[in-house]
């Protein structure tokens, strides 16, 4: 692995939502040009985790370092935007600021939306929506993608071509990414390391070493399996670490 | 055509002014709970107006304001919804104005005029309070407005990008709190929300930016003024509630076009 120091680092942080405590002394490290996925249940934290790393939610212990030289793009999981807002793409893209036209076409092609430049923000499917923010992250030319269930949505081809997506990004601009995902398979053969939350982090690594681990086996049953099945299809290996937490 | 009538067009016109880049965000947000609760602390305000001997106007401006404040700096913090923080702070005041009232016999406060308002009666001074104010609003609107329309899309992606949700979030409902206390006397506590949203739904289906919904609502407004306070002039309507009827009038006239075009 590189000797560059991590992009962002999150040490043993801690957040709570009045009494509930959302996530129980995390550490997580994002080194330059990785594609990271955060998995576990609903209500396991994945969301409070990136928020907390993009500074949207206050830490009650530990801290965010973060490289001098980060720059996020961050895509939420939706928009609160209404049906009452008449807005285009093109006009929602402007609003990132300090970007010209040609920088939105750009980022519109990138993600494959270049033909709903025009469309009303209000009318796009989830999907659209969701290359839409990815495109809004891509124009402040990120080393550093954080995105939350970017593949919401989609079926297993739509997800394929989504990691496909982020590849080529990846190739294009060397950006990390972050993101949360729900399904299991895919996200095995598209990430280099899969982050298995659970309030705390139940396990880490590479994602052949996590499908292995009993507490992911625990946490995902038969699914696991399948991912597991999925996985032995045509992935190479890079020995990642494999950080094993204390449960507690 | 009378003085007062040519105050209350000019007062209603700078409250249609305001209403209309105010008005948006509270359609866009869903803030119409906000205003309302908002509006129904000012009968403390009048009280404290009356009380204090100071134009009631400023009264409102402060407890509107301080319930504002209160508000977006205690919602998101112990646990209960915002609208539930806002009913608890909003009502108490009402209804500590409302005994403020019965206890101070001396104040009072005329309870049908505060509900429904009088803009027939605003005077010079107040038409040139009313104009500060609501350039002001719409002066910091602007300022922000790019800003402003990011939170609206989505705080987390605001902080993420570098700005402050809860600054702009602030200063929404303190020109919220102010807009009240302007259109307090014009269209009363009943309405006030009423002014706001109309017309910028009205407005909606028109507009395909947001900058041009604010125009249309606007436009909207100020004619619903017109219209209402003619209404009142030759048929003798009460003028708040036309003003109000006439910008409902223009809701639905261009949510049926936009149906019919649909």
């Amino acid at each position: 692995m590189t000797s560059a120091p991590p992009l962002i680092e999150a040490k043993n942080i801690s957040v709570r939502a009045g009494r509930k405590l959302l996530l129980e002394n995390v550490s997580v490290t994002i080194s330059g040009g990785e594609i990271v996925t955060v998995i576990g249940p609903n209500g396991g934290g994945k969301t409070t985790l990136l928020r907390a790393l993009v500074g949207a939610v206050s830490l009650s212990s530990g801290v965010v370092i973060k490289r001098p030289d980060l720059r996020v793009g961050y895509a939420p999981q939706r928009l609160m935007i209404e049906a009452s807002m008449p807005i285009t793409v093109d006009r929602f893209l402007a609003l990132a600021g300090s970007n010209t036209k040609a920088d939105r076409i750009s980022a519109l092609e990138r993600t494959d939306t270049f033909h709903l430049r025009q469309t009303s923000m209000a009318s796009l499917s989830g999907g659209e929506t969701q290359r839409v923010l990815i495109a809004r992250a891509l124009l402040r030319k990120p080393n550093l993608l954080i995105l939350d269930e970017p593949t919401q949505g989609l079926d297993q081809q739509g997800e394929e071509d989504f990691y496909a997506l982020l590849r080529g990004i990846r190739a294009g601009s060397g950006a990390a990414v972050l993101m949360v995902s729900h399904d299991l398979h895919v996200v095995m053969a598209g990430s280099d390391r899969v982050i298995c939350l659970n309030g705390h982090v139940c396990c880490s690594g590479a994602p052949e070493t996590v499908s292995v681990d009993p507490t992911y086996l625990n946490l995902f049953g038969s699914r696991a399996s399948l991912a597991l099945y999925q996985h032995h299809h045509g992935h190479s290996h890079d020995g990642h670490d494999h950080s094993d937490h204390d449960h507690g | 055509m009378d003085d007062f009538l040519v105050r209350a067009l000019l007062a209603g016109l700078a409250i249609a002014f305001a209403a209309a880049p105010l008005g948006c965000f509270v359609v866009w947000r869903k803030m119409a709970y906000f205003g309302d609760a908002t509006a129904h602390s000012s009968l403390l305000g009048i009280a404290l107006g009356l009380a204090l001997a100071i134009p009631l106007m400023f009264g409102v401006a402060i407890v509107a304001g301080c319930v504002a404040v209160t508000v977006s700096l205690s919602s998101g913090r112990n646990g209960f919804a915002a609208d539930t923080i806002l009913g608890v702070f909003s009502h108490s005041a009402l209804a500590l104005g409302l005994v403020m009232a019965s206890l101070l016999p001396d104040l009072r406060i005329d309870l049908l005029e505060t509900l429904l308002g009088d803009i027939l009666a605003v005077s010079q001074t107040d038409v040139a309070y009313i104009w500060a104010g609501a350039v002001s609003i719409v002066a910091v609107l602007v300022w922000r407005w790019r800003s402003l329309l990011n939170t609206t899309f989505s705080p987390e992606l605001m902080i993420a990008e570098g700005g402050s949700a809860r600054f702009d979030k602030l200063l929404l409902t303190l020109a919220l709190a102010l807009f009240v206390a302007l259109s307090i006397q014009l269209v009363g506590v009943l309405l006030i929300t009423a002014m706001l949203i109309l017309p910028a739904a009205a407005a909606r289906t028109m507009a395909n930016s947001p900058e041009r919904m604010v125009g249309f609502a606007a436009i909207i407004g100020g004619c619903a003024i017109a219209f209402g306070l003619s209404a009142s002039w030759f048929w003798d309507t009460p003028a708040g509630p036309s003003i109000i009827l006439a910008a409902s009038l223009f809701f639905l006239a261009t949510s049926s076009l936009g149906m019919l075009r649909a």
